[in-house]
């Protein structure tokens, strides 16, 4: 049956592969550090090897025990997540999370960093990233339908940024598009904190039948593990060690730690396993990602408590003369590590043949609890598995208590005076937010967003995304809907983590609520400077308290999720930004709303909100207009998240919802009430309507407040809208009046079309040439 | 939702997969949902056809769009059953990759070049048909813009094939309209028989107003399926 068949009884003929000479000390202490591994990790490996390592079993060991794979520094603190509920199916450790969405019909989701290999070189960066993402969540079966992408990169006139943003857009489009995954939705961002190191967060939702989920098991002493996918090559040998390290100044000497892109590859790949899962031809499968061959052989065969034995001369190869070493270490991409029943393999044959996938069947699941690895005639590897996974080095580092460095210097009031009184500053400030905010529409353009025929609403729509779910399994619920939003306000985290993370899940939460959803459940991508940083260690640990207050609030539990530390360059650590993506669910996709006015028309803005306006005191802290008037973020403090008024604003836009009256809606987030109604706006602007905003308060026209909804009514529901309303505790105050015809409210001698705020007068080209540049 | 129903007896309509398509299941959900007709896919390596009225060429990425978007696929066991259904006056129609395939195989005239702006472009356009009436719809595509000769080009305008024309709101097939730099703001082009139709703009993705507020890619499709 086979040409060339693994034989674990070769291993008593093997010759055992050098070991690492321990007395040569000066050239131990330089591999160890090449392979960032501590003196004391190294003890721990002597032990549980019995023995000196081989160079093949320090790379295992390196790649096992990165900061990447092994959560080493973050594990202690991911544990306080709330990661149980009636909708989980499962949980986190798996490839992907899964939630219940409609009677069998499940969701499988994360969202995953790829930011090192993009800052180095972002095309093959970013679009390995989508394909990283996307295998996990098909290697469980689930057909991926959506991908949304969180982008952070340094300041709009930094001079890489224009190179990084273009190159990683094109490589996120090339790679979605091509596999046939709509990219739906995400955030981007830009500030000087990202100067030296970029995030790219990709965030991959596929839909799966909950008797269907497959997980990384290597099961079944004698069953053949077969490697699937595209051949193997060089690039990307030691990503995860890389991943797991600071920049030093020269970020671009590492191009040969970056792994190279087959979206092609990728799209056959996708097709013949879910082919085989769905046939059952398969016992377990893993996505070579991170770490490649190594984690996924060692994490599937930990799973099962087998062992399993490989020859490496059945790997399919790229290149000339690859050792064992780096065979394992590569991490070429669109590679899958299957189990598969001997008795399976013919069937699992035909399908890959049809699909014109490289196999080879390269070990068998042996009884013995070891890793045992051959490569030409030689035992590069013989380890025991579980202590390499399971007692994999945890620290719990340092925190620092006085990383709340919070500065009062008044400049926050002096702020909100001068834009009181001084319109001429206050319109140049609102010009410069709404370019720093900035259209979107040059990035999204550039992604498929309507494949699979399924969007209802994406990045056009302006709030959170809705993907109409039709399945077999979904006939009672024809107008079952997926609400999608991703993002993460880094300003408001580098202030107070604790408050600022839990804001972020709020923040997605109140996306898919404004666009009709009920949340559901939370993937994250912690991205944070270095581990070694105490400050930045108790920004970690702040972060999961705040993400776990907001999911208990919101009754969306954590259930898949990835951590990128060291995002540094030197001493310079990035903003901490525990980028959240959240699910929601659409009972009827007839009844979502757009947060971007998209049908001509006159419409009444108002502002919905939870909580009693003169309350909050501290709505410019942290803000866009902050920001753009030369604030650092930790000046003030943010305020506190108010539950209560956020139900309670939740639930208005609910009852708005029922009774059909809302045209559209959006949460106010980033950049306040101004920037976001001129965001509601703007593709009107664009179409000869004029808007007045009609707010005169600085504090409430920049600042930015919680619990607060832009709800676009038309006149003839107003006051219905406020009756039903009547015994909730919200306000309703109108705050801007969109006109379906050129007005120049009688200012202007010429006929230029307006925006009229209390702060200045604007023609609507000059705000969108900003909006647009 | 009304089905459209065939005048008389089943109308089968195949749906072609490459590796790389990945509109075909849009495709083959659009006929199920909107129209009475029995849909399946082909294999691109069968050298013979099945029993069919209609075949979509859907879009994607055939063969990864290696080489030139199309060209691969042209060259595949099932073009020469393809062509030959054709040459009996069978109805076939090619969207976004599947245009681009019938322009490589050459059942219709012209060429599909890298878009002016020498980016993908995802947005919902406006479109003039051959019957002058406006419609809405999204393209998706990379290399969209459409090239032919001026004799060509006038062959085509002389005959009334050209299928689709971008425009604006209002109808004006100006340059602002024009997505891609294609020629003549060409979207869309008819074989000399009028059955063989290929398009940039994808008609199954605009089947129904929930979906991007359009659901004038059914009139396409039935305008298509009418010519059976």
């Amino acid at each position: 049956m086979l040409t060339q068949s693994p034989d674990p009884q070769r291993l008593k003929t093997l010759i055992n592969a050098d070991q690492i000479d321990l007395k040569n000390d000066a050239e131990l202490q330089a591999i160890l550090k090449a392979h960032k591994i501590s003196s004391e990790e190294f003890q721990k490996i002597l032990k549980i090897t019995e023995r000196a390592p081989t160079m093949a079993e320090l790379g295992v060991y390196s790649a096992m025990w990165s900061e990447h794979c092994s959560y080493k520094s973050s594990r202690v603190h991911l544990k306080r997540f709330p990661t149980a509920g009636t909708k989980v199916v499962v949980g986190p450790g798996e490839n992907a999370g899964v939630v219940e969405l409609e009677g069998e019909l499940c969701v499988a989701f994360k969202m995953e960093s790829h930011n090192h290999p993009s800052y180095i070189e972002p095309y093959q960066g970013a679009a390995t990233g989508v394909g990283g993402i996307l295998r996990d969540v098909f290697c469980m079966g689930a057909r991926p339908i959506a991908n949304l992408n969180c982008l952070r990169f340094g300041q709009q006139d930094h001079e890489r940024t224009s190179y990084l943003l273009a190159r990683a857009v094109k490589g996120i489009g090339d790679y979605g598009n091509c596999v046939g995954v709509p990219t739906v939705g995400g955030s981007v961002s830009f500030d000087a904190t990202y100067n030296g190191n970029c995030l790219v967060n990709a965030m991959a939702v596929g839909l799966i039948n909950r008797n269907k989920i497959f997980k990384g098991f290597a099961a079944g002493v004698g069953n053949y593990v077969v490697y699937v996918g595209s051949a193997t090559g060089r690039d990307g040998i030691h990503g995860a060690t890389m991943a797991s390290d600071s920049f030093e100044q020269k970020a671009d000497r590492s191009k040969t730690t970056v792994q190279v892109g087959d979206p092609f590859a990728e799209k056959l790949l996708l097709e013949a396993t879910l082919e085989a899962l769905d046939k059952n031809l398969v016992v377990g499968i893993q996505d070579m990602g991170a770490a490649g061959l190594t984690s996924s052989s060692f994490e599937m065969a930990g799973r099962a408590g087998n062992g399993l034995y490989l020859n490496l001369d059945l790997v399919p190869l790229r290149a000339k003369n690859m050792t064992a070493y780096e065979i394992m270490l590569s991490e070429s991409q669109e590679r899958m590590l299957m189990v598969v029943d001997p008795c399976n393999w013919p069937a699992l044959v035909e399908v890959l043949d049809r699909w014109q996938l490289p196999h080879a069947v390269i070990g068998v699941v042996t009884n013995s609890g070891r890793m045992q690895i051959e490569a030409r005639g030689r035992l590069e590897i013989n380890l025991p598995v579980s202590p390499l996974t399971d007692e994999a080095p945890v620290y719990n580092r340092e925190l620092n208590d006085v990383y709340l460095s919070n500065a009062d210097s008044g400049a926050l009031e002096d702020l909100q005076l001068q834009l009181q009184e001084d319109s001429v500053f206050a319109s140049q400030l609102f010009k410069k937010m709404l370019k720093d905010v900035g259209s979107k529409k040059n990035i999204y353009e550039q992604f498929d967003r309507h494949v699979g025929a399924r969007t209802v609403l994406d990045s056009d729509s302006g709030g959170a995304a809705v993907l109409w779910i039709r399945s077999d399994e979904t006939k009672d619920a024809p107008y079952l809907g997926l609400a999608l939003s991703a993002g993460c306000n880094e300003r408001r985290v580098r202030n107070n983590p604790r408050i600022g993370a839990a804001q972020a899940v709020l923040e997605c939460a109140k996306e898919i609520i404004a666009a009709g959803g009920l949340p559901l459940a939370v993937t994250d991508c912690l991205n944070f400077g270095s581990a070694e940083d105490p400050s930045v260690m108790r920004q970690l640990s702040d972060s999961v308290d705040g993400i776990s207050d907001a999911c208990r609030q919101l009754d969306t539990p954590v259930v898949s999720g990835n951590v990128s530390l060291y995002n540094a360059t030197g001493p310079e650590n990035i903003h901490p930004t525990p980028m959240i993506g959240m699910v929601g669910k659409v009972a009827d996709i007839r009844r979502v709303t757009a947060a971007r006015i998209s049908s001509a028309g006159e419409y009444l803005i108002f502002k919905l909100s939870g909580e009693n306006d003169s309350k909050s005191t501290a709505k410019l802290v942290a803000s866009l207009a902050a920001k753009n008037a030369g604030l650092p973020a930790e000046e003030g403090r943010i305020a506190d998240i108010d539950w209560d008024a956020e139900k309670n604003a939740a639930k208005a836009v609910s009852i708005l919802r029922s009774a059909e009256i809302a045209k559209y809606v959006r949460s106010v987030g980033d950049g306040g009430l101004g920037v976001s109604i001129f965001k509601t706006c703007s593709k009107m602007l664009a179409e000869s309507h004029s808007l007045e905003i009609l707010t005169s308060d600085a504090g409430s026209f920049f600042g930015e407040t919680g619990s607060t909804y832009l709800v676009c009514l038309t006149e003839v529901d107003v006051s219905r809208a406020q009756a039903i309303l009547r015994d909730i505790n919200v306000s309703l105050e109108l705050v801007a009046k969109l006109y379906g015809r050129k007005e120049n409210f009688g200012t202007m001698p010429d006929r230029s079309i307006l925006v009229k705020t209390y702060f200045g007068c604007f023609s609507t080209t000059e705000l969108l040439k900003e909006y647009n540049a | 939702m009304k089905k459209h129903s065939p005048a008389n007896g089943t109308i089968r309509v195949g749906v072609v997969q490459f590796p790389g398509s990945n509109c075909d299941d849009d495709c083959v959900d659009v006929v199920r949902r909107h129209f009475d007709f029995e849909v399946f896919k082909i294999w691109y390596q069968l050298t013979e056809l099945p029993k069919l009225n209609a075949m979509i060429i859907p879009g994607g990425f055939s063969f990864g769009d290696y080489l030139r978007s199309g060209a691969l696929a042209a060259h595949a066991p099932i073009m020469r059953p393809i062509k030959e259904f054709a040459n009996r006056g069978g109805a076939v129609l090619g969207i976004c990759n599947g245009f681009q395939i019938l322009t490589e195989s050459g059942l219709l005239p012209g060429a599909l070049l890298q878009n002016r702006n020498m980016e993908f472009i995802c947005r919902t356009v406006h479109l003039k048909s051959a019957s002058n009436s406006i419609l809405s719809m999204p393209i998706a595509h990379g290399e969209g813009r459409y090239w032919i000769d001026e004799n060509n080009l006038s062959e085509l305008e002389d005959k009334s094939r050209i299928a689709f024309r971008y425009c604006n709101e209002q109808g004006l097939t100006n340059q602002t309209a024009n997505p891609n730099g294609s020629v003549a703001n060409i979207a869309g082009v008819y074989s000399e028989n009028k059955k063989i139709l290929g398009m940039m703009p994808h008609p199954e993705r605009a089947s129904d107003c929930l979906m991007g507020g359009s659901s004038d890619g059914l009139k396409v499709l039935s305008e298509f399926f009418n010519r059976v």
